[in-house]
C-alpha cells in the first residue's frame, strides 16, 4: 500500500485583479521532507505559500492533504489542519512573553484561569525538544533577537501539532552564526516527521538543506527535482530559463559617457559595507541582487535616508555630506522610490500639485523656469490624464509613476536613482519609461537603475553591479547573461574569486 | 453642457456641498423672515460670525496638515481674560495688552506644534492637554471669577465699525478683518508653504521624501491656529464682553464647521473657503434656530449630529468606486 503524500496540490492557479500569478502549479511533499521552493522574485514563490497558509485562495486547483480534499479560507483553518507557516514578518506579540505567544489562544487552564506553569513547562519542553538552549520562556517577544523570534514562530508552530511547517526566506535576516542554529533545527523537524517547505532563493541554503526542489518561473511550475540530480548551475538555469528578449530601446545615439558624477567610496552602514560605485555622465549603472541584498538600501543612503555611517560620497569631482533627503535634493540628487503610493505621490491632490512638489518643498531647486517646465515635461513622458487638475490615484499606475519620474526630473537632477520604476505598471508605460531612462542618460544625467526584473537591468545598464548580502559581489558588463547575474546574486560566486 | 457637469461635480463633492447648504439655511432664513438681509441685520449677523470664520480659517491650517487643534477655544477664554485683567480699564495700556496677547498665542501654537511634532504626541493628546492647561491657569490665575475691565480701544474692533455707509447703515471692523484675514488665508494656501502644508497632509512620508520640511511647516499651522484664537478673542471680547465662560465650547464649533466645509481630519483635503463657508453656514443655522424660536440648549446635539453626518457623508464619497488602476505586486 502506498501512503499518500503528505501535501498534494495540483492545478492550483491564481490572479490578482486580472494579473494571472499562478497557473496550473502542482506541489507534492512528502512527510519528514525538506522541500525547496525556488524562483526569481515575482515567480509566484510566496503567492503560492500564501494559498497553502489560507492567507489567498485559489481560483483553480486542488489541495490535498493526507489525502484529504481541503480549502482553506482562513489562516486559522490552515492552522487547524496542521499547516503552520512562518513568514518574513513575524507575528509575535512583542508585550508577551515566548510562552504566550507560544500558547496564544490556546493557554492551558486550570479552574478557568491560565495555568502559567504549565504553560512555561510545555515551552521548555518543545524548545528543548528543537535543541535551543539560551531561550527562556519568559523573556519577552520584543526583546529578542530575529533568530529567537523566528524560533518562537517554530516552538508556536510545533505546539500546535503543525505537520508542515512553511518558511518564507528564513534566513534573510539572520547572521550566520544564526543560520547554522536554523540548520540544526530544520534536522530535528526533520527527525520528528515534520515535513519543511522551505521558499528561498539562495542556492546553497538549498542544497544544503533539502530533498527536493520545486522550481517556478513566472507563476509556472518548472521542474520537481531530487536535490541529488541538479547542480547549481542547472538550478540557475532553470530558475532564469529563457525568455523571449524584451524589446529594450538601443542607446540613444550621442549618449557619451563623461565625468564621473557620483562616486562612492567604502560606504557602509547597518545593511550594506564597503560600497563602491562610480556612475559617470551619460552612464545607466545597474544595480542587480536579489530581494535583501542590499539594492534599495544603497538607493536610500546615496538619497540621505538611512545614509552611509562610513564611506565618502562624491558629486561632479566634490565631496558631499548627505544628511537627508533636503540634502541631496539641494545637490542634485533625485529618487524615484519603490513604492510610488506610499512614497512617491500624494494620491488625493492633483497631478499638477505632485509633479512641482519638489521644486515646492525646496527653495534650492525652485524656479519660475522650472515651474514654467512642467507641463511640457508631462507631456514628454506621455502622461494620460484627465487634465493637471486629476487627483493622481485615478490615473493608472504606470501614469502615476510619469508623475513620480515628473516631479524629479523638473529639479534637474544630475544623479537620478530609480528603485523599481516599473513595478505593477503596464507593458506600454514600461517600454516609455525604458527610452525615457536612456534619454536621461543621452542629456549627461548619472543614471542609477534598480530592478527585480533582472532583464531589465541587462536591457538598459551599461554596466550591472551585483549585490549579496549587503556588498558588491561582482560587476558585469551591460548584456551579461542572467546566469552570470544570478552567480554572483546568490553568492555563488564573487568578486575576489573572480569569473568563474 | 461640459461646464454644467464639472459645476455640478464640483457641488456636490464635499467641498461645494457646504455653499448648497449655505444657501438652504439661508432661504430658510429668508422664508422666515426676509428683514434679516436687510443691510443692518445682515451686517450684525456678519459681526457675530466673524470670530467663527477666523477660527475655522486657523483651524483648517492644522486639519488640512494632518492634525486638529482642540486648545482653541480655551485660548479664546484665556486671552479675554488676560487683556481685561491686565487693561484693567486703561485706555492707554490697549497697544501693549494686544502685543503681549499676540506673544502668547503663538506661543501656545508653537508648544502646540513643538509637541507634536517633535515629541511625537497626537495632536489630539497635545491640545487636549494645552486646553486643561489653559483652563486651569486661567482659573487659578483670576481665582476663579475674571476681574478687570476691558478698555473702549479694545472693545472697537469687535463692537463697532464704519458708520453711515449707504443701505448698510454698519460696516463692522469684524467684517472687514474677517475679509482680509480669509482672503490671506486664501492666498497663503496657494503659496509654497500652503501647498507643503496640504501635501504633508495627504502623505507626510512622500512629501518629506520629496525634500519637504513636514515638521516645520506643520508647527506654523499651530501658530496660524494661535493667531487666529488671539484675534477671534479680541473680536469676542469687544462684541460680549468678559466673563468666565468665554470660548467655552467653540473648539468643537469650530471643528464642527471645519468638517462641515468638506474638510477632511486626517488631513490632505479641504479648501479654507469651505471651511469658513461652514462657519457661515453653523451661524446661520444657529440664527435660524432663533427664528425658529428653538432652545439654545439644543445647539451642542446639533453639531454632534452635524460632525458625524458630515464627516460620514465625507467618507460616503471617498469610497464611490474609483477607477483605481488595476497593479499586481506578485512576489
Amino acid at each position: 500500500m502506498t501512503r499518500s503524500p503528505l501535501l498534494a496540490m495540483r492545478g492550483i492557479g491564481k490572479a490578482f485583479l486580472g494579473a494571472p500569478v499562478l497557473s496550473e502549479v502542482d506541489l507534492t511533499i512528502e512527510r519528514g521532507e525538506v522541500h525547496a521552493l525556488v524562483g526569481e522574485n515575482g515567480a509566484g514563490k510566496s503567492t503560492l505559500m500564501k494559498i497553502l497558509a489560507g492567507v489567498h485562495s485559489a481560483d483553480a486547483g486542488t489541495v490535498e492533504l493526507d489525502g484529504r480534499a481541503v480549502s482553506f479560507g482562513h489562516p486559522l483553518q490552515a492552522q487547524h489542519a496542521g499547516v503552520a507557516s512562518v513568514f518574513q514578518e513575524f507575528n509575535l506579540l512583542p508585550e508577551l512573553t515566548v510562552s504566550e505567544n507560544v500558547h496564544l489562544g490556546r493557554e492551558p487552564r486550570r479552574r478557568g484561569l491560565i495555568d502559567r506553569r504549565a504553560m512555561t513547562e510545555r515551552t521548555a519542553e518543545v524548545l528543548s525538544d528543537l535543541g535551543v538552549e539560551h531561550l527562556s520562556p519568559s523573556a519577552k517577544a520584543g526583546s529578542l533577537s530575529v533568530a529567537h523570534q523566528q524560533i518562537t514562530e517554530i516552538a508556536k508552530a510545533l505546539s500546535q501539532g503543525a505537520d508542515l511547517l512553511c518558511m518564507d526566506e528564513p534566513t534573510a535576516s539572520l547572521a550566520d552564526a544564526e543560520v547554522e542554529l536554523l540548520y540544526r533545527l530544520i534536522g530535528r523537524l526533520r527527525e520528528r516527521g515534520v515535513s519543511v517547505l522551505y521558499v528561498s532563493h539562495r542556492i546553497r541554503e538549498i542544497f544544503d538543506l533539502c530533498d527536493r526542489i520545486t522550481v517556478l518561473k513566472d507563476g509556472r511550475l518548472v521542474k520537481c527535482v531530487d536535490t541529488t540530480d541538479i547542480t547549481p548551475d542547472e538550478l540557475v538555469t532553470a530558475m532564469v530559463g529563457r525568455r523571449i528578449e524584451a524589446a529594450f530601446p538601443d542607446r540613444l545615439p550621442g549618449t557619451e559617457t563623461g565625468e564621473v558624477r557620483l562616486r562612492v567610496r567604502g560606504g557602509g552602514n547597518a545593511w550594506i559595507d564597503g560600497i563602491d560605485l562610480d556612475v559617470r555622465a551619460g552612464e545607466i549603472v545597474g544595480l542587480a541582487g536579489l530581494q535583501g541584498s542590499g539594492r534599495t538600501e544603497i538607493a536610500e543612503a546615496v538619497f540621505g535616508i538611512a545614509p552611509f555611517t562610513r564611506g565618502t560620497i562624491e558629486l561632479d569631482g566634490g565631496p558631499v555630506r548627505i544628511t537627508g533627503p533636503r540634502k541631496a535634493i539641494g545637490a542634485g540628487i533625485a529618487l524615484v522610490t519603490e513604492d510610488r503610493k506610499a512614497q512617491g505621490l500624494a494620491l488625493r491632490q492633483s497631478v499638477r500639485a505632485n509633479a512641482r512638489m519638489v521644486l515646492d518643498a525646496n527653495a534650492r531647486v525652485h524656479s519660475g523656469r522650472r515651474l514654467d517646465r512642467i507641463p511640457g515635461l508631462l507631456s514628454s513622458l506621455d502622461l494620460v490624464s484627465r487634465g493637471d487638475d486629476q487627483e493622481v490615484r485615478f490615473l493608472s499606475g504606470g501614469n502615476q509613476q510619469k508623475v513620480v519620474v515628473a516631479k524629479w526630473l523638473a529639479a534637474e537632477p544630475g544623479v537620478i536613482v530609480l528603485d523599481e520604476p516599473t513595478r505593477g505598471i503596464d507593458v506600454g508605460a514600461k517600454h516609455k519609461l525604458y527610452s525615457v531612462i536612456r534619454s536621461l542618460a543621452a542629456e549627461g544625467l548619472a543614471v542609477l537603475l534598480i530592478a527585480s526584473e533582472l532583464i531589465e537591468v541587462i536591457g538598459l545598464a551599461d554596466r550591472i553591479v551585483v549585490l549579496h548580502d549587503g556588498s558588491i559581489a561582482g560587476e558585469l558588463p551591460g548584456g551579461a547573461t542572467e546566469q552570470d547575474v544570478m552567480a554572483y546574486a546568490t553568492g555563488r560566486r564573487s568578486a575576489e574569486a573572480g569569473p568563474a | 453642457m461640459t461646464r454644467l457637469r464639472a459645476l455640478a461635480g464640483r457641488l456636490t463633492n464635499p467641498t461645494g456641498t457646504v455653499f448648497i447648504l449655505l444657501a438652504l439655511i439661508l432661504a430658510g432664513i429668508f422664508v422666515k423672515n426676509a428683514d434679516f438681509f436687510a443691510g443692518p441685520s445682515l451686517m450684525a449677523f456678519l459681526k457675530q460670525a466673524a470670530p467663527l470664520v477666523i477660527l475655522a480659517a486657523g483651524q483648517y491650517f492644522v486639519i488640512v496638515s494632518g492634525n486638529f487643534d482642540l486648545s482653541v477655544g480655551a485660548l479664546v477664554g484665556a486671552q479675554v481674560v488676560i487683556a481685561a485683567r491686565l487693561i484693567d480699564g486703561e485706555e492707554s495700556r490697549t497697544l501693549p495688552v494686544l502685543a503681549v496677547m499676540l506673544f502668547f498665542g503663538l506661543a501656545v501654537g508653537l508648544v502646540n506644534g513643538l509637541i507634536t511634532t517633535a515629541l511625537k504626541v497626537q495632536s489630539f493628546i497635545t491640545t487636549l492637554g494645552m486646553l486643561l492647561v489653559l483652563y486651569g491657569a486661567i482659573r487659578l490665575w483670576t481665582g476663579g471669577a475674571p476681574t478687570g475691565s476691558l478698555s473702549e480701544a479694545f472693545r472697537t474692533p469687535g463692537r463697532l465699525g464704519i458708520e453711515g455707509v449707504p443701505i448698510l447703515g454698519q460696516l463692522p471692523w469684524a467684517l472687514l478683518i474677517m475679509l482680509a484675514l480669509g482672503a490671506g488665508a486664501i492666498v497663503l494656501m496657494r503659496t509654497r508653504f500652503g501647498r507643503i502644508l496640504m501635501a504633508s497632509g495627504d502623505n507626510d512620508r512622500a512629501a518629506a521624501l520629496s525634500g519637504a520640511r513636514v515638521d516645520t511647516v506643520r508647527t506654523a499651522a499651530f501658530v496660524l491656529s494661535g493667531l487666529s484664537a488671539t484675534v477671534a478673542g479680541v473680536l469676542i471680547g469687544g462684541f460680549a464682553g468678559v466673563s468666565a465662560q468665554v470660548g467655552e465650547g467653540l473648539e468643537f464649533t469650530v471643528i464642527t464647521a471645519v468638517v462641515l466645509g468638506g474638510v477632511v481630519l486626517g488631513g490632505g483635503r479641504g479648501t479654507v473657503i469651505a471651511a469658513m463657508a461652514g462657519a457661515l453656514a453653523i451661524e446661520a443655522l444657529f440664527t435660524l434656530f432663533n427664528q425658529l424660536a428653538l432652545p439654545a440648549t439644543l445647539r451642542p446635539t446639533v453639531q454632534g449630529a452635524i460632525i458625524i453626518a458630515a464627516v460620514a457623508y465625507a467618507a460616503r464619497q471617498r469610497t464611490r468606486p474609483a477607477a483605481t488602476p488595476a497593479t499586481v505586486t506578485p512576489s
